[in-house]
């Protein structure tokens, strides 16, 4: 293959805090390994604190199989019992198609076009040019 | 292990790892065939379910893939070994849903759907080899001529 080498995603995959909502960004193709290990992650991180809400951004992701999309609902199953969200954001439109040919519903998933959208979904929390926490009262 | 082309090779599938070689490796190969970007990604995700019930529920095996051509159609074979203890009810293990250990039970019959040509051969005790094909454009005389 051309030189193209590829880099598998053995390592961890970094869980962010954004005012109540944890992001997570997937990126490249991860073991499985990896996704069980974000799949506790982010229930341990969700369970520290009070979020309401767990973003996953899979913009980067090339292929969701029955595998990462078991962990994707299982992250959605265990922090809804924490009375918290999961949004998947940015899912490829080649993805989304082989999904639904692939038969996974994924229970408990809302989506979103983009991290921006997802956050903007959760309602409340929402990214200001340093990251910081911005409170979206009611009027 | 590979040939000039890239598109030939048998790979190991014997851990975590492997099953994303595999994946990286049907990739590229569909991509250089000239798969479109949907045809590419449904391959590589019913190869990433193969692959991955080779390893789990096959005790590991290899996958061969090799480039295919069929009335001057282009396409891509994928065939998926192992010598694990085979499937008894092959009815029931391509039924979604079914599983025998702590999968969704989607990966056979969501990867047949995923590819035009589909064949599974299994028996208790010998293994288990499933081989599947796509085309580049509308498969050439679908389900005919192995
Ligand atoms: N290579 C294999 N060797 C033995 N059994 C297999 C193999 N592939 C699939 N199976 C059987 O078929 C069932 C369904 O497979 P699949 O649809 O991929 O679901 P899952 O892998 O989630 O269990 C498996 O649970 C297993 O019992
Ligand atoms: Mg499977």
């Amino acid at each position: 293959m051309t030189g193209l080498s590829p880099s598998p995603y053995g390592g961890q995959v970094p869980v962010l805090r954004i005012g109540d909502v944890l992001l997570v960004t997937l990126q490249g193709d991860l073991h499985d390994g990896t996704a069980e290990q974000l799949q506790q992650d982010v229930s341990e991180a969700a369970a520290d604190s009070r979020v309401n809400g767990v973003v996953i951004d899979l913009s980067g992701v090339e292929i969701v199989d029955s595998f990462l999309g078991r962990v994707l609902a299982d992250i959605a199953a265990k922090t809804r019992l924490l009375a918290a969200e999961t949004v998947v954001a940015g899912m490829r439109p080649a993805v989304a198609i082989t999904l639904v040919e692939l038969g996974l519903t994924l229970p408990g998933l809302r989506t979103a076009l983009s991290t921006e959208e997802a956050l903007r979904l959760l309602g409340g929390a929402s990214i200001s040019p340093r990251y910081g926490r911005t409170r979206q009262e009611s009027p | 292990m590979q040939t000039a082309g890239g598109l030939s090779a048998c790979l190991p599938i014997t851990s975590d790892l492997d099953l994303v070689w595999v994946r990286q490796h049907v990739r590229q190969a569909a991509a250089q065939l000239g798969f479109g970007l949907v045809a590419q990604t449904k391959l590589v995700t019913a190869a990433s379910e193969l692959a991955r019930n080779t390893l789990v529920h096959g005790g590991g095996g290899q996958m061969e893939c090799a480039p295919v051509n069929r009335g001057g159609v282009r396409g891509l074979r994928l065939t998926f070994s192992d010598e694990g203890p085979g499937i008894a009810d092959l009815d029931q293990a391509l039924r979604d849903g079914y599983t025998s250990a702590e999968g969704l039970g989607m990966g056979l019959g969501g990867a047949r759907r995923l590819v035009h040509e589909f064949d599974i051969d299994s028996s208790p005790g010998r293994g288990t080899t499933v081989t599947v094909a796509s085309w580049v454009s509308a498969p050439p005389r679908p389900r005919e001529e192995r």
